[in-house]
């Protein structure tokens, strides 16, 4: 590893500024994702900038349209929240199987959504909750639905100089259920083979809406909206389930690698689909 | 570049280049080699240090992450000569073969501890699912953790 300058910031103004005039900086938050890829020499930042110490970065909090989560929030912090646990579940339920607690004391939301690899835990989630993260750089930020910050596997729509700040979760409402599942080596291994989570509105004892999203089983965490189309609006089944379940092989293109192989993750890409639906469904009370 | 932070108690600060892991500072630096080398990947558990009383895998934090922070490694453990209840109860339940992966659950178990006086087994199995023991000494590890929580009981309770 090689790295010849470390800035550490504690005014989000004085961070923006020196990211914009230093495009070669890499930010640092957890670290347990950039130090792994400068220890394989995958990256070789000349320098880093420890964003560790902007105070309006931390904690999770109850606003008038749900929850705004800080970038710097640990997934330690997100297992422990009564609030996540009740204003958006299918994230508790991610951060209860997280790695192990060392990495999650350190790692946070913001670097697992930034590094952006397809098989972030927090992904998923997020996108059947339907949340919007907000980013800020000199001049403004903006504000961008979770499906669109992701490019590809390490490439999200960040530009140089411009930071995430807060993820934003609209309040679920009544008679919604949802749920999280993943599928890994063992409980704690670094990344999953498959994860999936689901969210949905009943009304009526129809399917009103539902959102189903999968990890590592495309370049970037994906909406499984094939399934979604075969469900909506009809009145939940076991038979309605499954068969819709199945669809989801038209929304995944997933690869082999060390985890799995491409085959076994279509196999099981399917009974995830199935079991967090039926289990969002039985959460929303159909 | 100078870093300082409270290593065991003791204010400390070092002169190193800010690429080198927190891991490399704490052994070559400054010679607290209790913590451990393993996987370097954040897998093994062998590095866990307390960090801010959390516990953390050094191998993966850059040493400048360091800064004003309280670090707490297995050689802050003892007092005054006397083993921490937690490192006797290893000792007394046989909790280690090659005793590689034993600093970085000592520190865990401390860290678990700390918090829950009286941890579950399930409880006690998962804080512990970042520490590998290629040994295998599992069940003996869950017997320690289990014995040091009365131990530090008993003891709190007769100084209470
Ligand atoms: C042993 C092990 C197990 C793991 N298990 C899991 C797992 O179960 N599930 C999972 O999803 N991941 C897992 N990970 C990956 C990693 O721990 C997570 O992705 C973690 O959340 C990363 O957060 P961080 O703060 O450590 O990121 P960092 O390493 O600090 O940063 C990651 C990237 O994001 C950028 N970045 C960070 N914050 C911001 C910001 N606010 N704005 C802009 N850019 C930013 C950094 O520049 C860097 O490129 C594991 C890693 C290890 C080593
Ligand atoms: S050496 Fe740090 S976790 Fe293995
Ligand atoms: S005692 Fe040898 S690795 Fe645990």
């Amino acid at each position: 590893m090689s790295m010849l300058e470390y800035r550490r910031f504690s005014s989000l103004e004085d961070a923006l500024r020196f990211l914009s005039e230093r495009p070669d900086a890499k930010i640092v938050a957890g670290g347990t994702d950039l130090v792994v890829q400068m220890r394989m020499g995958k990256l070789k930042p000349s320098t880093v900038a420890d964003i560790r110490g902007i105070m309006e970065l931390r904690g999770i909090r109850e606003s008038d349209e749900g929850l705004e989560i800080g970038a710097l929030t640990t997934i330690e912090e997100i297992r422990e929240s009564s609030l996540v646990e009740r204003l958006a579940p299918p994230l508790w339920e991610a951060a209860q199987e997280f790695a192990t607690w060392q990495i999650r004391n350190m790692g946070t939301i913001g670097g697992n959504l930034c590094n952006a690899s397809p098989a972030a835990d927090t992904a998923p989630p997020l996108m059947v909750l339907g949340a919007r993260v907000r980013t800020a750089r000199l001049g403004g930020g903006r504000t961008i639905p979770i499906e669109e910050f992701f490019r590809g596997p390490g490439e999200t729509i960040l530009e140089k100089g411009e930071l995430l700040t807060h993820v934003h979760i609209p309040r679920p409402g009544d008679s919604e259920g949802h749920a999280f599942q993943r599928l890994g080596r063992r409980v704690a291994h670094i990344l999953s083979i498959v994860s999936a989570a689901a969210a949905v509105g009943v009304e009526d004892g129809r399917i009103g809406w539902v959102r189903v999203a999968l990890g590592s089983v495309a370049p970037t965490p994906v909406r499984a909206r094939t399934v979604e189309r075969e469900l909506t609006g009809k009145t939940p089944s076991r038979d309605l389930i499954k068969s819709a379940s199945e669809k989801v092989l038209n929304d995944i293109k997933p690869i082999s690698d060390v985890r799995a192989s491409a085959e076994y993750r279509r196999a099981m890409s399917v009974v995830l689909v199935r079991r967090v639906l039926e289990k969002a469904l039985r959460r929303a009370g159909a | 570049m100078r870093i300082r932070f409270t290593l065991n108690g003791r204010r400390v600060e070092v002169d190193a280049p800010p690429h080198i892991t927190l891991l490399e500072l704490l052994r070559n630096y400054l010679r607290t080699t209790g913590v451990k080398r393993g996987c370097e990947t954040g897998e093994c558990g062998a590095c866990t240090i307390l960090m801010d009383g959390k516990p953390v895998n050094s191998c993966l934090i850059l040493a400048p992450m360091a800064e004003g922070a309280e670090i707490v490694t297995v050689e802050g453990l003892a007092e005054d000569g006397r083993l921490h209840p937690i490192q006797e109860a290893f000792i007394e339940e046989n909790a280690l073969q090659c005793g590689y992966c034993t600093p970085g659950f000592l520190i865990t178990a401390k860290a678990l501890l700390d918090r829950v006086p009286e941890p579950s087994v399930e409880l006690i199995k998962d804080a512990l699912t970042g520490n590998i023991c290629r040994c295998g000494a599992y069940r003996m590890i869950i017997s320690a953790v289990l014995r040091a929580s009365e131990k530090m009981r008993t003891t709190s309770a007769s100084q209470g």
